[in-house]
């Protein structure tokens, strides 16, 4: 902004000045932002760190929830974790595939658009109100891990339809124009070129959708999960799929607000591991996503 | 001569077996079913939801249910289920949060797009999505815990779990939406607007002003109504912040009480199939129709931008 062969008029002054005040006002905005996320991971790591140990991790609590560690609560959330991602995955990938491979351009594909952005903004509640209504009770599954899955399964479902679809449509037409032209069918060049080429897309919206899984509480409320059960520790199959679970999340709501006199730097571990969790899994597939763009050979 | 020729040429052509075709058109077929799959799921959850609900609705006076403020699910002799309070808290606790979450959400998806460049810009994208990326038990707790502390300690409150506080967590919660929505706006208008803008001799902030703003309108609304949609169905942060009182706020320091809220701290305690269970699942139907209200708007003003 070097105005040197201009003469620097009032007016050209002015706008300076507010440009530089723009600019000035709106990285305070972005500061506003980012600021209390590094406070907030700080403070959860230096009330928590104290506790954080491998045996807090591997041992279950005890004496009412005061004491121990967070074992069956760290299963049972990597239980619901996988079952649901192992069931929206496929479905989530195959929409997607309908959606940018076969769909035309036509009022069932704008409806199914519109069913996905929808389902989407459904509040987290009412997928645990419609989890309990149709699996727990309708289906008959009882309060149990499977039910809890599938509910969070619903619900990280549009997002992985989203991710995927734009992993697919980054992938050239001419990619499948060749693949065609060899005499393929539509499903042979989905299997062998599209679906690699966007394998990297693919993979990082399930992973993003692990962290989000994870983290997930009022879904699994009324679902499957509760507030303390006992389970054999050491092994990794402690859970069955018709149990009831403890999870991660629902430990921390009920360590602040059930249990009484816990000690204090309890929930701050529980928070900073769950919080550890979600943000290392989006740190992996933020690394994925990054390295796999500049490998890309289009 | 013939004798020999390649086996494969004595065979009519048939480029595949029938088992491949078959297998074919069963994945196909999947792809098909997996394709309507969200619509499904949507009335789905509508009619299970509403399944659950349905038999209470014709026992209701409904004028007096979404206008009385008296919630009292468990009363002994006198039952009321009056969720105008819930409805008024929920809205109160979604706009205060929307009064900080637009201007700054908008504000920084500006400063992300159009005044940052390169790793500055990777940066920013990556630390707003870690903080899209934290649950909201964690808002809740921060908010039981920290905010609590500091509402008391800094302001003239006479509780720190109110409405000011549920707000902000919120806020925090939904500007991630309202960045990245209103960044993607503000990344379609073409270049040759803004290079249009700078032959004039704008400077960047009236090329935003003047130029960027009025062109990515309808993105920039949508981003808004997306983080209102997250707002008013976020649940366990409210839950823990907000005081959970059931009550019309007069001051931003009060205790509310949201539909969410209400939803989770009640349904573990009401047997299956009582009238307390049910009203909890025609509250579910009615945050359902809020936020596909919301979702539809939102919709169509990105569609408005596509248009374009």
């Amino acid at each position: 902004m070097s105005a040197s062969p201009f003469t620097v008029t009032p007016l050209v002054r002015r706008n300076m000045r507010r440009e530089l005040a723009a600019r000035i006002v709106l990285g305070a905005m972005v500061a506003a932002m980012v600021l209390p996320l590094l406070a907030i991971i700080a403070y959860l790591a230096v009330k928590g760190a104290p506790l954080i140990s491998l045996k807090f991790l591997t041992t279950n609590p005890t004496h009412g929830m005061r004491e121990g560690g967070i074992w069956s609560a760290l299963l049972g959330t990597i239980y619901l974790v996988v079952i649901a991602l192992a069931v929206s995955a496929p479905i989530g990938v195959l929409c997607a595939v309908y959606l940018n491979e076969y769909a035309k351009d036509n009022w069932l594909t704008r409806i199914i658009n519109l069913a996905v952005v929808n389902l989407a903004g459904v509040p987290s509640i009412v997928h645990a109100l419609f989890g309990l209504g149709a699996f727990v009770l309708f289906a008959g599954i009882g309060r149990s891990i499977l039910a809890a899955s599938l509910t969070l399964a619903i619900m990280t479902l549009p997002v992985i339809i989203a991710s995927t679809k734009e992993a697919l449509a980054a992938v050239p037409m001419s990619f499948r124009e060749a693949c065609w032209n060899v005499g393929a069918s539509r499903w042979q060049t989905i299997w062998s070129i599209v679906l690699p080429n966007s394998l990297s897309g693919i993979l990082t919206g399930v992973i993003l959708q692990v962290s989000r899984t994870a983290g997930e509480t009022a879904p699994i409320m009324f679902t499957g999960a509760v507030f303390f059960k006992k389970i054999q520790s050491g092994t990794l199959f402690a859970y069955s799929l018709t149990d009831q679970c403890m999870a991660l999340s629902m430990h921390l709501y009920t360590v602040t607000t059930q249990v009484t006199n816990a000690p204090e730097p309890l929930p701050y571990a529980i928070a900073l591991v769950l919080l550890g969790a979600v943000l290392a899994v989006n740190a992996a597939s933020i690394a994925v996503r990054s390295c796999l763009r500049s490998r890309k050979k289009w | 001569m013939i004798a020999n020729q390649p086996d494969n040429l004595k065979r009519p052509r048939m480029a595949r077996s029938m088992t491949a075709i078959l297998g074919e058109r069963t994945i196909e077929l999947l792809i098909r079913l997996c394709g309507v799959s969200a619509i499904v799921f949507v009335f789905g959850i509508f009619l299970f939801v509403l399944r659950e609900g349905a038999p209470l609705i014709d026992k209701l006076d409904w004028s007096r249910v979404l206008f009385s403020q008296e919630w009292y699910p468990t009363s002994k002799g006198n039952v009321r289920y009056g969720v105008g309070a819930l409805i008024v808290g929920t809205l109160s606790v979604t706009g205060l949060a929307m009064l900080f979450a637009v201007p700054f959400g908008l504000g920084a998806a500006v400063f992300v797009s159009e005044f940052s460049t390169g790793k500055v810009k990777e940066t920013l994208k990556i630390i707003i999505e870690m903080l899209a990326a934290i649950p909201s038990i964690v808002w809740g707790f921060i908010g039981l815990t920290v905010m609590n502390r500091l509402i008391q300690e800094y302001l003239p409150a006479p509780v720190g779990l109110n409405l000011l506080n549920g707000a902000i967590l919120l806020a925090l919660m939904s500007v991630p939406i309202i960045v990245s929505i209103g960044e993607d706006a503000l990344k379609a208008v073409p270049d040759s607007y803004r290079e249009a803008a700078m032959a004039m001799g704008a400077t960047r902030w009236q090329t935003v002003y003047r130029v960027l703003f009025p062109a990515a309108r309808n993105g920039l609304l949508a981003a808004a109504l997306l983080g209102v949609g997250r707002a008013i169905g976020e649940t366990m942060a409210v839950l823990m912040a907000t005081g959970h009182a059931v009550n019309i706020p007069r001051s931003i320091f009060d205790p509310i009480r949201t539909l969410t809220a209400t939803i989770a701290a009640e349904l573990g305690e009401t047997a299956v199939g009582s009238d307390h269970y049910r009203m909890l699942f025609l509250i579910g139907v009615l945050l359902f129709s809020i936020t596909f209200v919301v979702n539809l708007l939102a919709d169509l003003a990105v569609r408005g931008v596509r248009k374009q």
